[in-house]
């Protein structure tokens, strides 16, 4: 009897033992992200939250406000422009850079130190990165200065309180600190192709530019897909940078949805309102994540 | 033929690789030479890369007030706080993923994967009546709980992908000798995990370092902010001291630089295994 039961025992030992290991984490990821997602949910159903002693349910309403807000769309433009750009231009540039490091025509030692200069935008901090860029950007500052020389500027031009361009601003200094990502993992791609396929194509006479679409292209699509998914999400939850530089002005032409929901929140205390929009982020990040993960195990497999 | 053509694309290859360090590296560059220019000359026209007055006086403004000497010893307890957290969490959990297989095991994993895909933003909100229930505003702890989610992550990932390589043999042995799977752990794998924890740890700690949204909304008082905030309040000031700026910003990327330098093999090599982002 005593056997059977120090058997037990040890059975259910042994089936706890990875959840004792794993308690903590679970606890925390619990407590820190699965009740906020169920809470950020149920604010968005709720007159207003946080502020307020007794909120009580108002059924769809917030999304009704929320979805006749013209400032929401706004915020929505933007932040397809910003996003779409930014992916758009850091596929070009970080395959640009890792064709440049990858190439046979540098010695090591040359492209060593190009590959630490070029990954260097990835290491600073965003509130760095985003005085650094308010400094260069100053009227008088040294852009005016470097583009005055081809007549895109002068002395005084204004390129962080202009309507018209802040929103391009934001977005090339955001494809700026961005791209490194994509060098990176490019690179180690390219690394990955087998000599070979090149070899074969080059006795058939394929010039640079075929072999970089029918041989490059197709090998790095896999890394390509999965990047850009990670960037997709990254690019839509982007606020320090842009709140640093602009506040998501002037007029709020520079305000994407995640300045829009930080507002609403941090300076209105609309936090009912503030959880509707974020709701709806959450939603469209998942989106993409799930077909992140799909194309993730089309790559294993 | 031949060479003529082969010269000619290594002069237009090499002209794109000095244009493309003058893009990445000329922000970088300017900022340094800002620090050291008097604030009266920072926008003198036409610019000038070298004044006759330069000096180290900006930094030696900035590491004499105590204000800001709080930001960098802040930035210093949390992030080392984190990465110490990280660690003893990351590799218990990675512990369990990679030698037991148990009913919630995929639920679990897909939780913590999932961090990534959630925008800060989202969870912010409720953040702000969590932390203020469990009376944690303006605290370190705050910072250091709602970090751990952000970082652990990607330890767990990259701990479990670590213990993958290490024989099952290793944690038998200490078990036939009457050791139980914690002594295993702690004594046995952690020990010759070092290199992947050294890399893990260092990534960590560049997430905690740089994290800004967070410590803006979870933190109020002057003596509680990090170094991301403080550099980002000098802004909001009147008068822009820009060589104060600056110099804040060359001695609070400091840190980060050392380790990425240090240890950029690694890093490169978290970056190409994907999902990572500081």
């Amino acid at each position: 009897m005593d056997n059977v039961y120090k058997k037990i025992k040890a059975a259910i030992k042994n089936k706890a033992t990875p959840y004792l290991f794993l308690s903590p984490t679970v606890i925390l990821m619990l407590v820190l992200l699965v009740l906020p997602i169920i809470m950020v949910i149920y604010y968005s159903f709720l007159n207003n939250a946080v502020v307020v002693k007794e909120p009580h349910l108002v059924g769809l309403s917030n999304y009704k406000s929320i979805f006749s807000d013209k400032e929401f769309w706004g915020a929505i433009k933007n932040t397809v422009f910003f996003v779409t750009v930014s992916v758009a231009a850091h596929i070009a540039i970080g395959m640009g850079f890792a064709l440049l490091l990858n190439s046979n025509y540098f010695k090591r030692g040359t492209k060593t130190i190009a590959r630490v200069i070029y990954v260097l935008p990835w290491v600073f901090t965003a509130s760095v990165i985003a005085i650094l860029w308010k400094l260069m950007l100053q009227p008088s500052g040294i852009i005016d200065y470097l583009l005055s020389f081809v007549q895109l500027a002068t002395k005084d031009t204004e390129w962080l309180s202009n309507r018209k361009i802040s929103l391009a601003v934001i977005t090339f200094v955001n494809i700026w600190c961005g791209y490194p990502f994509y060098m990176i993992s490019i690179l180690a791609g390219l690394q990955g192709i087998s000599q070979d396929l090149y070899e074969s194509s080059a006795l058939d006479g394929a010039t640079a530019f075929k072999r970089f679409l029918y041989i490059t292209v197709p090998q790095l699509k896999p890394i390509l897909l999965s990047i850009m998914m990670l960037d997709f999400v990254w690019t839509i939850q982007s606020f320090s940078v842009i709140w640093m530089l602009t506040g998501g002005g002037p007029v709020n032409s520079t305000q994407t949805l995640s300045i829009y929901i930080y507002k609403l929140a941090f300076h209105s205390s609309k936090y009912a309102k503030a959880s509707t929009a974020a709701v709806f982020a959450l939603v469209v990040c998942i989106i993409i994540s799930i077909f992140y993960v799909k194309q993730q195990k089309k790559v294993r497999e | 033929m031949v060479g003529g053509y082969k010269r000619s694309t290594k002069v237009i290859l090499s002209i794109l690789l000095i244009l493309g360090g003058i893009f990445a590296g000329f922000p970088v560059l300017w900022m340094f030479v800002s620090s050291l220019k008097p604030n009266n000359r920072i926008f003198s026209w036409p610019p000038r890369f070298f004044e006759m007055t330069m000096s180290l006086d900006s930094y030696f403004k900035v590491l004499t007030d105590p204000v800001k000497i709080r930001y960098f010893l802040n930035s210093y307890f949390v992030s080392a706080s984190v990465v110490i957290l990280t660690l003893i969490l990351g590799v218990m959990a990675a512990y369990a993923f990679s030698r037991f297989d148990f009913p919630l095991k995929n639920l679990i994993n897909t939780m913590i994967v999932s961090v990534q895909a959630i925008p800060p933003i989202v969870l912010l909100i409720p953040y702000m009546s969590l932390i203020v229930f469990f009376k944690l505003f303006n605290t370190y702890f705050a910072l250091l709980l709602t970090y751990l989610v952000i970082t652990l992550p990607y330890c767990i990932l990259m701990m479990t992908g670590y213990f993958n390589t290490l024989s099952m043999e290793l944690d038998e042995a200490v078990m036939i000798d009457g050791g139980s799977r914690w002594t295993a752990l702690w004594k046995i794998l952690v020990p010759i995990s070092i290199p992947g924890l050294v890399s893990v740890g260092m990534y960590t700690f560049m997430q905690a370092w740089n994290e800004y949204l967070f410590a803006l909304v979870l933190t109020q008082t002057t003596e509680m902010r990090t170094v991301p905030v403080g550099i980002n309040l000098l802004m909001g000031q009147h008068a822009y001291d820009w060589g104060q700026m600056m110099a804040m910003s060359v001695i609070g990327s400091i840190p980060v630089l050392i380790l990425f330098i240090l240890f950029q093999k690694y890093f490169i090599a978290g970056m190409s295994s994907g999902g990572v982002k500081g």
